[in-house]
């Protein structure tokens, strides 16, 4: 379980986070939504401590976050950021293999090699395994880096809005491996802004608005109109299809 | 060309450019004669060690600076490393004259860790859109700090040193017992190979390298240090030299990518094989007098980069400039 309490968040003395305090269960996909500027982002920054936190506790796995050290828990979390823009010409290959940094520290053996080639098949990277980042289109580049966090294979990943590039197959086709990892006993945290994928896959949703957490359950409970309007402050219907609510927040 | 292959050549052609180093100057130098082998142990081996050792710790100074940095168009040279060092040596040989010169060693040190590091947190403040402001601040700073240093110099009559250290390296006055600061050079740059995984992470940006559990300000102290280090030794033993650590880094990045581990050994070999063969050049091109290798890499350096320019590798040049981590 990542149990978050009491953080508060600020920048440039702008609050961003006020009180939130949520626990996020333990093999379940939990999806982040809200609107721009909602905090999103920041809360999953502060859990991955990628951010230090300004007040308040984070603990994953009741490892504290403020106070584990960070190669200890890079054993336990994975996290993709939103700004993937590498300067760096690497190879595809040796993108993912510095995923497998926290567990060989540079000195890969077979179970790293293995890792890698594991996530290289899972995202279709095979045949660009040898090219460089900077050769590959938006799509494949995000690929690249979705197939490193995989490839750190820990009990939890932390994902900043991954569908950015995807088209929709392999929209689809993430959200699908993020399942079978929950049903492998793994644990999600996604920040999506796509509520129909977050409707279709999500077991848990935290719904954020103005920093603070406005609402959170299972997909029924927090999708409804009433809660959605509130949220986004935009009228929106909700259908069901295949027993889960379907978005109709494009017409 | 396989890795292997590419490795043996660069062997090759800097064993054959040491060879020639080892045979060309003023001096006849004919080995039956004890005076021959005073030439070539004293002068010559030397001579062509330091340059070896000069090309190959500022190449690596180079790519560490631009994966701390993120940006492929600076070098020490560029972003007032050198100017400090050489400002840190003049203050302490003006207030301690006798100072010993492992005390001036360090003081050029410590100076050019500074002046980086003030360098780092400018290009922090730099609107993220322009690539080519980073290289600018650069070049602004050693220039501030490069008018202080002369300013200096005039007022105590130094200008000299100034000249040795700054204007132009060279290697004519490299002889046994007045190079040797440059294998502290040498170990500095070698430190970078054992943390080359490390500083190719930090250049994925301060986010991804925490995420894998590094200290992005660790690694950016770690990488400051390296390239203090080489460019104050460099500065103190034969002066610094210019584009070494620009285009090295950048035509190895072409040809083999920015993973580091891969690429050191490139970079370390394509510096020493250019600035051997700069120092040979100068040897040869109006003997029996010298140009200083420093002005030849001047040339040659500045041709190779504007070619490096006018010829982006397949994909445009990335148009942001990326986060820069906190020291």
């Amino acid at each position: 379980m990542i149990r978050v309490a009491d953080v508060n968040h600020q920048i440039d003395g702008n609050p961003i986070l006020t009180n939130v305090s949520c626990d996020i269960p333990q093999g379940e996909v939990t999806a982040l939504i809200g609107p721009n500027g909602a905090g999103k982002s920041t809360l999953l920054k502060l859990m991955g401590r990628i951010e230090p936190l300004q007040t308040g506790h984070v603990a994953i796995n009741d490892l504290d976050v403020g106070t584990t050290p960070s190669g200890q828990l890079a054993l336990e979390m994975a996290y993709l950021g939103q700004n993937l823009s590498v300067a760096s010409r690497l190879r595809v290959r040796e993108l993912i293999g510095f995923g497998r940094w926290p567990h060989c520290k540079g000195h890969p053996g077979p179970v790293d090699h293995a890792a890698v080639h594991d996530a290289l098949v899972m995202f279709d990277l095979v045949p660009f395994a040898d090219r460089f980042l900077d050769e590959l289109s938006g799509g494949q580049a995000q690929r690249a880096h979705l197939a490193m966090t995989f490839a750190q294979t820990t009990p939890w990943m932390l994902l900043d809005e991954p569908l950015n590039n995807l088209d929709m197959a392999h929209s689809r086709a993430l959200m699908k491996r993020l399942s079978d990892l929950r049903d492998a006993g793994r644990s999600v945290v996604i920040v999506l802004h796509d509520l129909n994928h977050a409707a279709a896959w999500a077991d848990h949703l935290i719904a954020m608005k103005n920093g603070r957490i406005a609402a959170s359950g299972t997909a029924e409970e927090v999708l409804t109109p009433q809660t959605l309007a509130a949220l986004y402050e935009t009228d929106v219907q909700v259908l069901r299809y295949a027993g889960r609510p379907l978005v109709l927040h494009h017409i | 060309m396989t890795r292997a292959k590419r490795l043996a050549l660069s062997i090759g052609v800097i064993v054959l450019l040491a060879v020639a180093s080892t045979f060309i100057g003023a001096a006849q130098m004919d080995l039956s004669d004890p005076r021959g082998m005073m030439v070539l142990t004293v002068s010559r081996i030397p001579r062509t060690l330091a340059a070896l050792l000069t090309g190959a710790a500022l190449a690596v100074a180079g790519v560490v600076m631009q994966q701390i940095v993120r940006n492929r168009f600076v070098e020490p040279g560029t972003a007032g490393t050198a100017e400090s060092a050489a400002l840190g040596l003049l203050v302490i040989t003006l207030v301690m004259p006798t100072a010993p010169i492992w005390a001036k060693m360090v003081a050029a040190s410590v100076a050019a860790l500074a002046g980086t590091w003030v360098f780092v947190h400018m290009i922090r403040r730099l609107p993220p859109r322009e690539v080519l402001l980073v290289p600018l601040a650069g070049i602004v700073l050693s220039g501030v700090i490069g008018a202080a240093v002369t300013w200096i110099g005039w007022q105590a009559d130094m200008m000299q040193y100034i000249a040795t250290w700054l204007m132009s390296g060279e290697f004519s006055g490299v002889i046994s017992g007045r190079y040797e600061l440059l294998w502290i050079a040498a170990i500095a740059a070698a430190i970078a190979f054992f943390a080359a995984d490390r500083f190719a992470i930090l250049g994925l940006g301060p986010e991804a390298a925490t995420a894998l559990g590094l200290s992005p300000r660790a690694v950016m102290r770690l990488g400051l240090t390296v390239v203090a280090v080489v460019t104050a030794m460099v500065v103190v033993s034969v002066g610094m030299i210019p584009f070494v650590g620009l285009v090295v880094p950048n035509i190895a990045a072409r040809v083999v990518g920015d993973n580091l581990r891969r690429s050191l050994p490139l970079v370390a070999m394509g510096g020493a094989g250019l600035v051997l063969a700069c120092d040979i050049i100068g040897r040869l091109v109006i003997a029996p007098y010298e140009i200083p290798a420093g002005t030849i890499l001047g040339v040659v350096g500045a041709l190779v980069f504007l070619w490096l320019l006018w010829k982006p590798a397949r994909p445009a040049r990335r148009k942001t400039l990326p986060e820069q981590v906190d020291v």
